[in-house]
């Protein structure tokens, strides 16, 4: 699996665990608007230890989502009091500052970016997002998942009910952490090149438009979501490249504006159309109904 | 050897103000275990407040609360959920994105012990016990038509016998019903009644706010009246009705008794 297909492959894997790493928050209704900057702490980390201090891959890897998870576990303990678009303004302001370090920082190669000389192929990264998509799917279907989704609806009555509304968001929001990490030291060792620009703040807001539009309700909003803004883009790319309206499209600039306008153009259809997202637990509920009506 | 009354709920001298406007003054009373309590008065007396406080919504601002002799007013709610305190509210708080029977399951929350019931998936057979029990528990409530359907479409005298449902998941000792039968036409009202003596029959002591007399008459052997954060009647149901006070208070003041 190489060349064009096998690097969208990689691509759309990569989205996907990013996608429910933003997830896992924003279904105890906690919006995470730093996602890239988790990835960064755990593509930082794995390359650092793979590069500097010779550390075997998989090591690397796993000292990445454990740094970035805990990174998101001190800043969910202090930041999770703050609510709504407070707590959004936290994680941005989050991401601002884990931008600024890298830059600053000699060791991770400043504004130049970084080698990774170690690689990792496709098909590992593909197996990575499928594992961690069924992984998601089990915890969704377990308690904690029905706790999380309770809190997102009416935290008030969840924690009268006895369930502990502070832990499951800091918890969520701590695997959701680990989970960019995991993105961020296989987007390392996939392209072999890091740089602070792969993790910037436009990323971020790419992830949480991901989930938000893909749906928050049921756990495969966040698939949908990342496969529509991973697959669409390139379509377009496709389509403008071959469209009649001159030499300018084929020049490259113009080709990446024009996709970018034309994303835009659909989000905001799509916020008006499904505000809530296109999957949703009615809108499932209706299509396996018929299903089963079909199959009676 | 005198009968010491075996009390399930206490509140001790409990005061709570809002932005300095007193809202709870003062309130003494006792839930006797196994007895059906009635929380009267007009509104804006105070009785949500007081669920509130008991439940722990709200913190109190003075007084202590004892929940089988233990003060449970230092406690979160969910401490307080786990002790056996359960509770509806008045204006329907279901999530609206979860099932039927998935709310329900909330109402479990408070049983389960461990990080095994907490992360393994609950379609596992050691956990099917608990859809399979809240499915039971719609079932003796009539609700076995929607399990499946999302509550904010559901009509609101359905989604109110859920709430009562939800709260009784927890196996509470002390359940508390703010207005569970408003907005419930008359046959319903009647089911409900039915099936809240079956609760209490089974042990659970209640505590229910209501506004229709003819159903606190029926099912409530006690009652008590809050006026204004104050409590003016703590006595037999028959008798609240003869009580000057409480009349009053309903009534505004007689002309000649001025
Ligand atoms: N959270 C709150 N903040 C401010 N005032 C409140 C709050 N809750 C209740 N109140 C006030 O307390 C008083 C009693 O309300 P409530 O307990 O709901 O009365 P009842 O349930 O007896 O009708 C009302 O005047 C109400 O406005
Ligand atoms: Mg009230």
């Amino acid at each position: 699996m190489t060349g064009y297909l096998g690097g969208m492959l990689v691509i759309l894997s990569l989205n996907i665990i990013l996608a429910y790493a933003v997830f896992l928050p924003v279904a105890t209704g906690q919006l995470n608007l730093g996602g890239a900057a988790f990835q960064a702490v755990g593509a930082y980390t794995a390359g650092i230890l793979s590069a500097e201090y010779d550390a075997p891959v998989i090591v690397s890897l796993f000292a990445g989502a454990a740094v970035s998870g805990v990174i998101s576990f001190v800043l969910a303990l202090s930041i999770l009091r703050t609510k709504g678009v407070y707590l959004v303004l936290a994680t941005f302001a989050f991401a601002q500052f884990v931008s600024g370090v890298i830059i600053n920082v000699d060791l991770l190669g400043g504004a130049l970016g970084m080698n990774v000389p170690d690689h990792i192929d496709g098909p590992i990264i593909a197996v990575a997002a499928v594992v961690i998509l069924l992984l998601v799917m089990l915890l969704m279907q377990a308690r904690f998942g029905l706790a999380m989704r309770a809190i997102h609806d009416d935290d008030v009555v969840a924690g009268l009910m006895g369930i502990e509304v502070r832990i499951t968001r800091v918890a969520a929001f701590t695997i959701g952490g680990v989970l960019a990490g995991i993105a961020g030291g296989l987007y390392a060792f996939y392209f072999n090149f890091i740089e602070v620009q792969s993790f910037d703040s436009l990323s971020s807001v790419y992830l949480l438009l991901f989930v938000l539009l893909g749906g928050t309700q049921t756990v495969w909003g966040p698939l949908v979501g990342a496969a529509f803004f991973t697959v669409v883009p390139e379509l377009f790319r496709y389509v403008v490249a071959h469209l009649p309206v001159g030499h300018a499209a084929s020049t490259g600039q113009l080709d990446t504006s024009w996709r970018f306008i034309i994303l835009g153009a659909i989000t905001v259809l799509m916020m008006v159309w499904r505000p809530e997202g296109v999957v949703t637990r009615t809108g499932l509920g209706r299509l396996l109904h018929r299903r089963v009506e079909k199959q009676a | 050897m005198s009968a010491v009354p075996d009390i399930a709920l206490s509140l001790r001298h409990v005061s709570k103000s809002f932005f300095g406007l007193q809202v709870v003054t003062d309130v003494s009373f006792d839930v006797l275990r196994g007895q059906r309590t009635a929380l009267i008065g007009p509104n804006g007396a105070g009785k949500t407040t007081v669920f509130n406080l008991v439940s722990g919504a709200f913190g109190v601002d003075q007084g202590e609360i004892l929940l089988d002799g233990t003060n449970i007013a230092p406690l979160s709610p969910g401490k307080r959920a786990t002790m056996g305190l359960a509770r509806s509210f008045q204006n329907i708080r279901l999530m609206p994105h979860l099932s039927v029977v998935e709310n329900v399951m909330v109402g479990q929350h408070a049983r389960t012990r461990g990080l095994m019931d907490l992360l393994t998936p609950l379609w596992l057979p050691r956990n099917r016990v608990w859809r399979e029990e809240a499915e039971a528990q719609l079932r003796a409530f009539g609700l076995e038509t929607y399990p499946n359907e999302v509550t904010a479409n559901l009509p609101y005298g359905i989604r109110k016998k859920i709430e009562v449902v939800r709260a009784l998941m927890s196996h509470p000792k002390v359940l508390l019903l703010d207005e569970p039968a408003a907005g419930l036409n008359t046959r319903e009202t009647a089911e409900l009644k039915d099936f809240l003596l079956d609760v209490a029959e089974r042990g659970v002591t209640l505590l229910v706010v209501e506004h229709d007399m003819s159903l606190v008459r029926s099912l409530c052997d006690h009652t008590v009246v809050l006026n204004f954060g104050r409590k003016i009647y703590d006595g037999p149901t028959a008798e609240v009705q003869n009580d000057p006070g409480v009349l009053e208070a309903y009534l505004g003041p007689r002309h000649d008794a001025a």
